[in-house]
């Protein structure tokens, strides 16, 4: 039974993983540049496609049974195909719109919807199988009732690492610095020669870019599809939200509370209705704490 | 899309005369009516004499049934021709949203039967026309959709639909102004309109038979686990009642929202509960995570096998032949079935569509759903939807499954029931079927002895 409570606990972690893993993107392009980016998701599915085109090349140049290896350099090429298409639409797009936030959920939400077809027509609407390395495929058995998943193992070890890397990144990198200098003050930043526009389009891509990561990454757990985006765009959404908008540490305590309480109640309940009292236990707690978890100063 | 149909609507004339009709003629009659005349304005170059046109009228009789017999019977032929002279046939499936998936291929059957049926001569020595619509996997559209198709375009009968939902949507309209749908997808059962024919496996002819399998092989401890909408949860409640009559036990019975592509928890509960077999009922997408998850938790066909009946060759694709090896699927046809009709059929499909693409069951259904109709049409001489009907009883046809037959009381067909287990290469192995003799369709359970338990009456 042990066993049980242990695989119980590894689950909450586990989705928590996820969780923070798709929403780690949106945190930067939601929570810090305050775009409504509702072509999160789809930027999640393109990560996703860029993980199956690495699997085919693969595939053709050194065959099946080393194919799924290049998985591996498919994470940093979702992240930079993401990251391309990231930067293309802030320049071309969501530039025009920092003065309007509002406007800028339905124009990235029609960006979503362009991205969506274009897939459809390009990989055909059915889900399309990537493929994984082998070693991947298997489990940790620890004892009888507990067994940790490679995949799930990973996509942890995923997270922490994107995480510690934004973290890094913004915290103790210049060019993090000058980051947040333009997201907290636009006027002073530009004032003290800050090139804002450049910055805002660095941060955009990167926020894309994990979500393309994030996409590769749940090639390993979920199906690959062009309608994908609609399945993660609501929960990431909820965890950047529950957080606190613009705290990253929110984002993180946000993530790993819902997959606890996920996880505690759909093994108590039908995972459907698990997922409502999680839903439920969301909204009570931003009744209480409108900011979230972490409060952001007002400036 | 500009509709003519609307701006007709609007203008002061149609209007009237719709009004003055409804109060004269009763709903049915009437709608039909202003259909036929927004039809006629619509793609006539004369609309002014439109509204006294005897296609219009001819069309309110045909459908309200209001007109002198004689008429009726004339007017039917009239009702249905295009321009061309041919018999005009409605196609509705979703061709966008999330439904487009599935939708697409059954919509590619359709049109596949009815090319095939004209280039042997047509109907009645007619041509039938396609009018294709988009249901758009939104249920009030399939309602629009339906309308329009029976009151402008006048479609003898109409093909398609997939989820339940849009198949309840379409059940008013059609009933109300007396069309015809023919609905290809298995399905809960439980359900009887005289307005549809159900070329589909309610579950005494997919459900049942499957749950028999398990338990034959010695599995009697199931874990029943499924989407959360209407076609899970009864055809739960149908698994439930059978098990219980029949020796087995539900282990558990769990439900997760549509797109859900979380299983940890469930695969957690499946392990702590330990149960010799899982019946999934589970749709779409969430297939795909759930049979990654099971794998990657160590579970596959030897130390955990799971009937699904919502998982065809399309589907296995995009789970990965490798995590869905050897399980088990339960329908009326598979691309492997053997015989010369499924052959033609699966080549036909391949060279219009594609070789990469597959057939499956709903695919199959929708195809021989029109050459049901088709041959129907021929035994009554008359595309007249209650002579259509009247002719349903025994009218069969040699489908890629083998041979299926019209049963005249509940509307569906006599067809078998077969198990494949997945090979290596995404396409099913029979490892069952229920024999040579067709099963009767059963879709209220009246010939089983605990029926009455799942029905309520």
């Amino acid at each position: 039974m042990t066993g049980l409570v242990l695989l119980g606990i590894f689950n909450g972690l586990s989705v928590a993983s996820i969780l923070l893993l798709i929403a780690i993107g949106l945190a930067i392009t939601f929570g810090l540049m305050n775009v409504i980016n509702m072509a999160h998701g789809q930027f999640i599915m393109v990560g996703a496609y860029v993980a199956y085109l690495c699997g085919n090349v693969a595939l053709s140049l050194v065959g099946a049974d080393a194919a799924g290896n290049a998985f591996i350099l498919a994470l940093p090429a979702s992240f930079l195909v993401t990251a391309v298409i990231g930067w293309l639409l802030e320049r071309g797009l969501i530039r025009f719109l920092y003065k309007r936030p509002l406007d800028t959920l339905l124009a990235t939400w029609g960006v979503g919807l362009l991205l969506e077809q274009a897939a459809k027509n390009i990989f055909g609407a059915p889900n399309v199988n990537v493929r994984v390395p082998t070693w991947l495929g298997g489990a940790l058995q620890l004892g009888p009732d507990l067994s940790l998943s490679y995949a799930r193992l990973f996509i942890l070890g995923l997270a922490l690492v994107a995480l510690a890397g934004v973290y890094v990144y913004l915290f103790r990198t210049s060019l993090g610095r000058l980051v947040r200098a333009a997201m907290q003050n636009r006027a002073m930043a530009d004032c003290l020669g800050v090139r804002t526009d450049r910055i805002d389009a660095y941060t955009f891509a990167l926020g894309a870019g994990l979500a393309g990561l994030a996409g590769a990454a749940l090639c390993l757990l979920g199906p690959v599809g062009p309608f994908i985006g609609t399945d993660y765009i609501v929960q990431a959404f909820m965890v950047v939200v529950l957080g606190g908008v613009g705290q990253l540490l929110g984002t993180m305590g946000a993530a790993g509370a819902i997959g606890g309480l996920d996880s505690v109640f759909n093994l108590q309940f039908s995972v459907s209705i698990g997922q409502v009292i999680v839903f439920a236990a969301v909204i009570a707690f931003l009744q209480v704490r409108p900011s979230g978890f972490i409060r952001t100063r007002a400036r | 899309m500009p509709d003519p149909s609307h701006s007709h609507d609007s203008d002061a004339a149609p209007d009237l005369s719709r009004r003055k009709f409804l109060r004269l003629a009763g709903g049915a009659a009437a709608l039909s009516a202003v259909g036929g005349l927004l039809a006629a304005c619509g793609s006539s170059a004369a609309p002014a004499s439109s509204g006294t046109s005897p296609a219009s009228a001819s069309a309110a009789a045909a459908t309200s049934g209001a007109a002198k017999p004689s008429v009726a019977a004339s007017a039917a032929a009239a009702a249905s021709e295009g321009a061309a002279g041919g018999i005009k046939v409605g196609v509705l499936n979703s061709l966008s949203g999330t439904m487009a998936i599935s939708e697409v291929a059954v919509k590619n059957a359709s049109l596949m039967a009815i090319d095939e049926i004209n280039k042997a001569g047509g109907v009645l020595g007619k041509q039938l026309t396609p009018v294709v619509q988009d249901g758009a996997s939104d249920w009030p559209t399939f309602a629009e959709k339906t309308k329009l198709l029976l009151q402008n375009e006048k479609v003898a009968a109409i093909f398609g639909c997939w989820t339940s939902a849009s198949r309840k949507a379409v059940l008013p309209v059609v009933e109300q102004l007396n069309g015809l749908l023919y609905y290809p997808v298995q399905y809960e059962g439980l359900e009887a309109s005289k307005n549809i024919f159900y070329i589909a496996a309610p579950p005494n002819q997919q459900i049942i038979p499957a749950v028999t399998f398990l338990l034959e092989k010695g599995w009697k401890n199931m874990y029943l686990l499924g989407s959360d909408y209407v076609f899970p949860r009864t055809a739960n409640k149908v698994i439930k009642a059978q098990l219980k009559a029949e020796g087995g036990t539900t282990v558990a019975e769990d439900y997760t929202p549509l797109g859900n592509t979380d299983y940890s928890a469930v695969v957690s509960k499946i392990k702590a509960s330990k149960p010799q077999v899982v019946f999934n009922t589970l749709n779409g997408d969430s297939n795909v995570a759930f049979f990654k998850q099971m794998k990657a938790a160590g579970f596959t066909a030897d130390n955990m096998p799971v009937m699904s009946v919502s998982v065809a060759e399309e589907e296995v694709a995009g789970i990965g032949v490798d995590n869905f090896k050897n399980q088990y699927t339960a329908w009326n046809y598979f691309e492997s079935v053997s015989g010369d009709a499924n052959k033609k059929f699966v080549d036909g499909f391949k060279k219009a569509y594609g070789t990469n693409k597959v057939t499956d069951d709903p695919i199959e259904h929708a195809y021989a759903a029109v050459y049901l109709w088709a041959k129907q049409v021929e035994k009554a001489s008359s595309t007249d939807v209650d002579k259509v009907r009247a002719a349903a009883d025994g009218v069969s046809f040699d489908a890629p499954q083998g041979k299926v037959t019209l049963d005249g009381a509940t509307q569906h067909i006599f067809q078998k029931a077969m198990i494949g287990q997945a090979g290596d290469d995404g396409q099913f192995k029979v490892v069952w079927d229920s024999g040579d003799k067709a099963l009767q369709p059963d879709p209220f359970l009246k010939t089983y002895s605990w029926g009455s338990t799942v029905t309520g009456s």
